[in-house]
């Protein structure tokens, strides 16, 4: 016999304002690691170097950059310290970062099959690409340790900062990865402004440069990038330097709003997902 | 603990399809057109079109399901059976209206969803279970028996890209088939597999019915629906048209749909014929003389057809092709060259005398043709008319054989004991 009926769903027209649910979210959690699990698993299979290529990248990226900004650009003076180290210090979480925002928001319609076939919580799908691009960034991490050794730069205790600042990073990145995965789904023309939008914003964020040369009347505008916040936080924590905390408090302030704004919108058009896709 | 396992109240889904907008006929309307098309594509995307018309997949559908009951959904294509089922597997809202569901729902609208072609066997058993909402632990246990009822266990670590489609939908309905959901709510699933493997869901279907399980089930195989369901629903555009027993609403499903274009019984008259020479009517007669569409395995058929008027040559033949109820041709006939009948050219009656007929419960249908044997046919008249055989069983015992599964013949047998 099938266990006593556990409870009653109730299946209504969608109304004006949808909460996110919380209990059914934590009901789901195993989908979630399912959905990492498989996007990993997927991402390295039938590749020679595996997750090697997690570690190709921003290594790769970073040797580019020093040599473009760092030598030709003369971008090197500007820093303290080795600027190969300042870049990808800085790339670290950016990397972390555009994966995610790209992945998430390409997600909902790269899920359409599942999504028109049974249902779980739709949030599950961006999360799944935000959490799993966790994973790369772990691995890149154990390379900045080998770096900063490499260059003899010992860890300060600030280095135990590290997490309100990966945190920030998960948020900002969920939040715009959320908004940009519902956006999607209505309108498809986000898939091609993702790849640009995330050049951009590169570019408004202190990876290649340092926050110093932003003029200081500037910098609480500029702050209005969550990514700032997280990126010279991020940077200070590894390498040492007196905190921002200005800057680093509006960047976290507008990563919550930015995550709050993103689920909510993603939420009120969820149920017609499945109609639209 | 209440009675009813779901309880759907005026249930409604109305969609908003898009309608052609008026075309352009000169250069600067279709400048205009061009400039302005982001902007109306906007407004269609954000549900403002002014071109839009709105059609209800559902409306006013209403039943209750007991706990335990096993329930099939019957109705043309288009009927809003697949939309019911989007919703009470919440993956699409009502417009109106609501549903009640007391219990655990799992709910297979296609086998496999989700499986990955990179990933293993195992991989994907996992991953599909969670899918399908199964737990890591409640997968593990499983693991075995969903391998050994898939039979696939020495491929269970390939990459489901190199299996070949039968061991896919195996191991894809395997992992279905090992859910323990209060509610089941399956969309024509069963058809898929070989005869063997087919059976063998249709036992799981059993099985999960014994057990006290709760179940909806939709399909376009009427004898599934017979064997596994207590009672049917016909839909027909987007409402409840019936609601009975399983036997009774199966077969005025088939009264209704066999033939949508024309009714009668046993006697067709052609619709929109061509103008030249042509059979314009047909009759099917049982032995007693009377025109009927309803046939017992082993009777004799009479097949009556009627042409236009003369025909341009003497010597011609007709000609019957016995289609199954998928439309296959399973049979053919002639007046000659099969049995030496010519006939002459002001000859307006045809008549063969058809059987015993030795076929297995079912939908049947035929085409005529006449011409001069292997020339070009002067007429074609295609699926002229249908017949069902509604009992097939030729040797007395009371088992019946359906075309569902059994194949569209009966062969004479005797079963002997060997030495």
């Amino acid at each position: 016999m099938p266990p006593p009926l556990s409870r009653t769903l109730r299946i209504d027209p969608p109304t004006s304002w949808q909460f996110l649910n919380l209990r059914e979210l934590w009901e789901y959690r195993e989908l979630l690691f399912f959905f990492v699990w498989r996007d990993i698993k997927v991402r390295y299979q039938q590749t020679v170097l595996g997750v090697l290529w997690a570690v190709i990248q921003p290594v790769a990226t970073t040797v580019l950059f020093t040599i473009f900004f760092g030598r030709l650009g003369g971008m090197s003076k500007q820093v303290n310290g080795p600027y190969a180290l300042h870049v990808f210090v800085g790339l670290l979480p950016w990397t972390f970062f555009t994966n995610a925002v790209t992945l998430a928001g390409n997600s909902m319609v790269g899920s359409s099959h599942l999504i028109s076939k049974v249902y779980f919580p739709r949030l599950l799908v961006p999360a799944a690409s935000v959490v799993s691009g966790l994973v790369d960034f772990a691995i890149s991490f154990l390379v900045l340790l080998a770096l900063m050794a490499r260059y003899g730069v010992a860890p300060t205790p600030q280095i135990f900062t590290l997490p309100l600042f990966i945190a920030g990073a998960l948020a900002s990145a969920t939040g715009a990865g959320v908004m940009l995965a519902a956006l999607t789904v209505t309108y498809r023309d986000f898939r091609y402004a993702i790849g640009f939008m995330m050049q951009l914003w590169m570019f408004a964020t202190p990876v290649l440069y340092p926050i110093e040369i932003i003029p200081p009347q500037w910098r609480m505008l500029y702050a209005l990038n969550p990514m700032v916040g997280v990126i010279t936080g991020f940077r200070t924590a590894v390498l040492g330097g007196p905190f921002a905390i200005d800057l680093i408090l509006v960047s976290a302030v507008v990563s919550l709003v930015l995550l709050a704004i993103g689920v909510s919108y993603f939420l009120q058009v969820e149920r017609r997902f499945a109609d639209i896709i | 603990m209440p009675a009813t396992a779901i309880t759907v109240e005026n249930l409604g889904k109305r969609y908003t399809i898009g309608v052609a907008p008026p075309g352009r006929s000169t250069f600067r309307e279709a400048l205009t057109g061009a400039v302005s098309a982001p902007w109306r594509r906007f407004r269609r995307l954000a549900g403002h079109d002014d071109h839009l018309a709105e059609f209800w997949a559902l409306r006013q559908v209403g039943f209750g399901v007991p706990i335990g009951q096993v329930v099939g959904f019957v109705g043309p294509n288009g009927a809003g059976k697949s939309t019911l089922l989007k919703i009470l597997s919440r993956i699409t809202p009502p417009t109106e209206g609501f549903v009640a569901l007391h219990g655990r729902v799992s709910s297979l609208l296609e086998v496999g969803t989700g499986f990955h072609p990179e990933l293993s066997g195992r991989d994907n058993v996992f991953l599909n279970g969670a899918i399908l909402g199964m737990f890591r632990a409640e997968i593990r246990r499983k693991f075995d028996a969903i391998v050994a009822f898939a039979e696939i266990e020495q491929f269970i670590d390939t990459p489901v890209k190199r299996y070949s489609s039968g061991m896919f939908v195996r191991l894809a309905f395997s992992v279905a088939a090992h859910l323990e959901p209060e509610i089941l709510i399956v969309d024509e699933v069963l058809s898929v597999g070989d005869l063997h493997f087919r059976n063998k869901c249709l036992g799981r279907m059993h099985d999960l019915h014994s057990e006290g399980r709760t179940v909806l089930f939709v399909s376009h195989d009427l004898t599934s629906i017979r064997q596994l369901c207590s009672r049917a629903l016909m839909l027909n555009g987007g409402r409840v048209i019936e609601d009975g027993p399983a036997d009774e609403v199966t077969r005025s499903y088939e009264r209704l749909y066999r033939e949508p274009t024309q009714k009668g019984e046993g006697a067709r008259d052609r619709v929109d014929p061509p103008a030249t020479y042509h059979l314009r009517r047909v009759e099917l007669r049982n032995t007693s003389g009377a025109t009927t569409e309803e046939f017992e395995a082993g009777e004799v058929m009479e097949i009556h057809l009627w042409s236009s008027g003369c025909a341009p040559e003497n010597s011609y033949t007709a000609e019957f092709k016995l289609h199954d109820s998928e439309g296959e041709v399973i049979s053919f006939g002639s007046a000659n060259p099969v049995r030496s009948t010519y006939y002459r050219a002001d000859q307006q009656h045809f008549i063969c005398r058809l059987g015993p007929l030795r076929l297995t419960e079912g939908a049947y249908s035929f085409t005529f043709t006449v011409r001069v044997w292997n020339t070009v046919a002067w007429d074609i008249w295609e699926t002229a008319i249908g017949f069902e055989i509604i009992k097939c069983d030729l040797f007395g015992t009371g088992h019946g054989i359906s075309n569902a599964h059994d194949g569209d013949f009966v062969i004479p047998q005797e079963w002997l004991a060997g030495d």
